[in-house]
């Protein structure tokens, strides 16, 4: 498999049964990921997303059906042979206590004889891709913290330069704060390598986020749906997905939109010692009716109050703090969340200099979840009297 | 004629020599006697070391063997800790004696008691340190595509050295004491000079001898100590 | 080579016959051999052994108890379990004959220095191994220091105590083997004393001392199944 940089996978009917159990682990499960995507399986536990994720690199051997990577059978190599062209990132990480950062990165690369030149220069090359300072390959994993560990497993499983990856709760064994932070770290990072992963998770908010198709996993191995994440939470399939997806999928749904996505609203700008008699004209004619001030290069100062307003000139300090300053990169969830936190109705947005270009309102949000929700409910009972 | 210092010099070993042999006659304990009698002691101690080191080397090698196999074959652990077991019980002397027949009085039969007494030391060693392998090392290994036997040799045994060279350590000092009996199966050692031809009230011999067995057992025990720090430097560094 | 075979075993039948009659001895005069004798030496080894791991318990156990329960003394447990391997069990026999002199309470000590180190390390580590919680406990009950250790240390170090002391009896028996050294006739004489007893009873010697030791083996293997308290056999067999 020295093709393309990524590769397609697919399974072919696949079925795993374990001896002694009257039900297979995985029953006719068939799906195809194209490349350069990250598909993620997902369901209740023993439902066999790790299971159905082992047989591609054959760390479990199928019983029936097939799995072929860029059309070719995994069955037609040793399994040694394949999982050197697989990278395969575990929940506990699995570094080597006894070798270096460096060595635990050059394992793949080591087993296909790289030369020793290649192999340094692409370990820096990894750790840069991974964010993690260079002067870490020389230490061993014990000095490391969690998520440094973590990210050094990501770069061990793509050392080599895989053209398919496998990930089975990766971030699983990070604390909560640290795996958000990971998710969009590789998020970033898939944007730059783009390529073909397999990632199992447990967590359906992982999924959705993480996901460009997702198939979510019956108990017994059975596949359920597989959709991009908006056409799961708009149409769940059948009465399993919806209960797992959950109630609240109106809700998930702002984790898929970022505040570019969205329509804001224009907030009367006002500087610095103008007349106060233009703000209040402002106000009136403007959807958000409080003036916002700004400095010279347009970055947001304050909210006026009407102690401000009662005085002849924009002060220079108004009395409310502008926070939260939201910007367009904002995933909508995080953004409702911090105006939230700090009780406030509105936020102003602004781009990537700093400069306001509009105003989010709790108001804007909870007028498009309104118009999901019946969209949902639209699309709901159709799905359900098709099937 | 004998110069001032020559005569002085000669005056002086000989009542080193008196002092000693009177020393001896009254048997006590005579540090200026080992001193100047130590040559009798290089022999016994080299054929010591030649007994301790071979025995072990080779329990070593069939412990190994042994720990290789069951690595596999889990279910060999029990029969060959309680085989070896049985061999560990077995005391020294007996066994040097029950193998008479067979293979006569000497070396060889010295070695073959003392390389059975150390099996189960350094077989459980073994088996003990690739236990404690952690799993999630051995999944992801298999799952980059190390073979079987890479991830032993490249990831289980490192990983398993302290336990294995404890185990050496443990039997090294073990197989220096036990060796002191060697004398009895024709095999000398500095257990010949500790009984000293049937005599061994010779408070002298029996110190000297056996500080030496203990010294001897001392210096393996550190060499293999440094030995195996020196092939562990990830257990130095202070986690985060 | 079955004529080797067949050699060998009929020496091993002229050393069976040797236990069960008697005969003259090789030096003359006396008669030797015979079950009366076997069973004389048998009985000596054991009162031997058992006297000296008995009084070693009764010195390590408790100061075992208290070093673990106070949680110091870790180094002077180590120390002394690695010299005690160190010393060569002839050395201590030789150096006790030497300077105390022989007879059956002169060995004992030696014995009893022998036992110390297993029994003292496994008493240490066994109480030191019990869960921190459950002496938290008992201390919030209102154990007293006493009562925590009768109570709660001791029945829950019980198992690797009684495998120190297994250890240390099969090395006692062991050594006792060299007791005619100092003067105590044990099994060990048929082997040390050869010119009297001749190569059957030598022979017949080494075949005794193992099977003593291989029956004081099974013995505490089975005490030791034993002397686990019942709650934590039930906790293991459900874990199983």
């Amino acid at each position: 498999m020295t093709g393309p940089s990524a590769s397609s996978v697919e399974f072919v009917s696949v079925v795993k049964r374990y001896p002694g159990q009257s039900d297979p682990a995985i029953d006719k499960l068939s799906l195809k990921v194209p490349a350069g995507e990250i598909c993620v399986l997902v369901g209740p536990s023993g439902c066999g997303k790790t299971t159905a994720l082992r047989l591609v690199n054959r760390m479990i051997e199928l019983s029936e059906g097939d799995i072929l990577i860029d059309g070719v059978s995994i069955r037609t190599r040793p399994p040694a042979e394949l999982r050197r062209q697989v990278g395969y990132v575990i929940q506990q990480i699995g570094l080597f206590p006894h070798l270096t950062i460096a060595s635990n990165i050059a394992t793949v690369p080591k087993l296909l004889s790289w030369s020793r030149e290649k192999i340094e220069r692409r370990v820096v090359e990894l750790l840069d891709l991974v964010s993690l300072p260079a002067d870490l390959k020389d230490r061993y994993p014990a000095q490391l913290s969690g998520g440094q560990r973590q990210r050094v497993g990501v770069a061990r499983a793509l050392a080599a330069d895989p053209p398919l990856m496998l990930m089975d709760e990766p971030f699983g064994a990070v604390d909560p704060i640290n795996r958000e932070r990971l998710q969009n770290q590789f998020l970033r990072l898939q944007s730059e390598i783009r390529k073909t992963i397999v990632f199992v998770t447990h967590d359906i908010d992982e999924a959705i986020k993480m996901g460009d198709r997702v198939a979510v996993l019956q108990k017994g191995g059975k596949l359920a749906q597989y959709a991009t994440p908006p056409e799961l939470l708009m149409s769940p399939a059948n009465d399993f997905v919806e209960d797992f997806v959950g109630a609240d999928r109106a809700l998930k749904r702002l984790s898929l939109l970022g505040v570019r996505d969205i329509d804001l609203w224009k907030a009367p700008l006002v500087r610095a010692g103008e007349p106060t008699a233009r703000a209040r004209e402002a106000m009136a004619e403007a959807e958000v009716p409080h003036p916002l001030v700004i400095d010279a290069e347009g970055r947001p100062v304050g909210w006026l109050s009407e102690r401000d307003l009662a005085r002849d000139t924009v002060p220079a300090k108004p009395t409310t703090s502008p926070d939260p300053i939201l910007e367009l990169e904002d995933v909508l969830r995080d953004a409702l969340s911090s105006l939230l936190e700090h009780g406030s109705l509105y936020g102003p947005v602004v781009d990537g200099q700093g400069r306001v270009i509009g105003v989010l309102s709790v108001d804007i949000i909870s007028d498009f979840l309104a118009s999901e929700e019946a969209k949902a409910l639209a699309a709901g009972p159709a799905q359900r009297a098709e099937a | 004629m004998l110069s001032a210092e020559a005569a002085l010099t000669l005056a002086q070993v000989e009542i080193r020599d008196r002092s000693n042999a009177s020393c001896v006659a009254q048997n006590k304990l005579c540090p200026g006697w080992i001193v100047d009698n130590f040559d009798r002691y290089t022999g016994p101690l080299t054929q010591h070391i030649v007994l301790t080191l071979s025995s072990v080397a080779i329990g070593f090698v069939i412990a190994f063997a042994l720990a290789l196999v069951a690595h596999r074959e889990r279910w060999l652990v029990g029969p060959i800790v309680g085989m070896t077991g049985v061999l560990y019980t077995l005391p020294s002397l007996a066994v040097f004696f029950l193998l008479l027949p067979i293979t006569g009085r000497g070396t060889l039969t010295a070695v073959i008691a003392l390389t059975a007494y150390t099996l189960q030391i350094i077989f459980r060693n073994i088996v003990t340190g690739l236990d404690g392998v952690p799993l999630e090392a051995k999944d992801a290994g298999r799952g980059m595509g190390l073979t079987e036997r890479q991830l032993l040799w490249r990831v289980e045994l490192p990983l398993a050295l302290p336990d294995i060279v404890a185990g050496l350590r443990i039997a090294s000092t073990s197989t220096v004491g036990l060796a002191t009996l060697a004398v009895f199966a024709g095999a000398g050692g500095l257990g010949s000079e500790i009984i000293a031809g049937s005599n061994i009230t010779f408070k002298t011999g029996v110190v000297a001898a056996g500080g030496l067995a203990l010294l001897l057992a001392l210096a393996i025990d550190v060499v293999l100590l440094v030995v195996q720090r020196l092939l562990t430097p990830w257990r130095r560094v202070k986690p985060a | 080579m079955s004529v080797a075979v067949f050699g060998f075993l009929s020496q091993f039948g002229d050393a069976l016959d040797f236990i069960v009659n008697t005969r003259e001895a090789q030096t003359g005069g006396v008669q030797v051999g015979g079950l009366d004798q076997a069973l004389d030496f048998t009985w000596q080894h054991l009162k031997l052994s058992g006297a000296a791991v008995g009084l070693a318990c009764a010195i390590a156990i408790p100061i075992g108890l208290v070093l673990g329960h106070i949680g110091k003394g870790e180094l002077l447990a180590i120390t002394i379990s690695n010299v005690g391997r160190a010393v060569p069990s002839l050395a201590l026999i030789a150096f006790f004959v030497a300077y105390i002199g022989v007879g059956f309470t002169n060995v004992m000590l030696a014995l009893i220095l022998l036992a110390i180190p297993p029994i003292l390390t496994n008493t240490y580590v066994g109480v030191r191994q019990v869960e921190p919680d459950l002496i938290d406990a008992g201390k919030g009950m209102g154990f007293t220091p006493v009562q925590v250790v009768r109570r709660i240390e001791l029945p829950l170090a019980q198992a690797t105590i009684f495998g120190g002391i297994r250890t240390s009896a099969v090395n006692v028996v062991a050594t006792a083997t060299i007791a005619p050294l100092a003067g105590v006739l044990t099994l060990g004489d048929y082997i040390l004393s050869a010119n009297v007893y001749g190569e059957d009873g030598r022979l017949a010697g080494a075949i005794l001392v193992a099977l003593l030791a291989l029956a004081v083996e099974f013995a505490f293997a089975g005490l030791q199944r034993l002397a686990a308290p019942h709650g934590v056999k039930v906790a293991r067999q459900l874990a199983a």
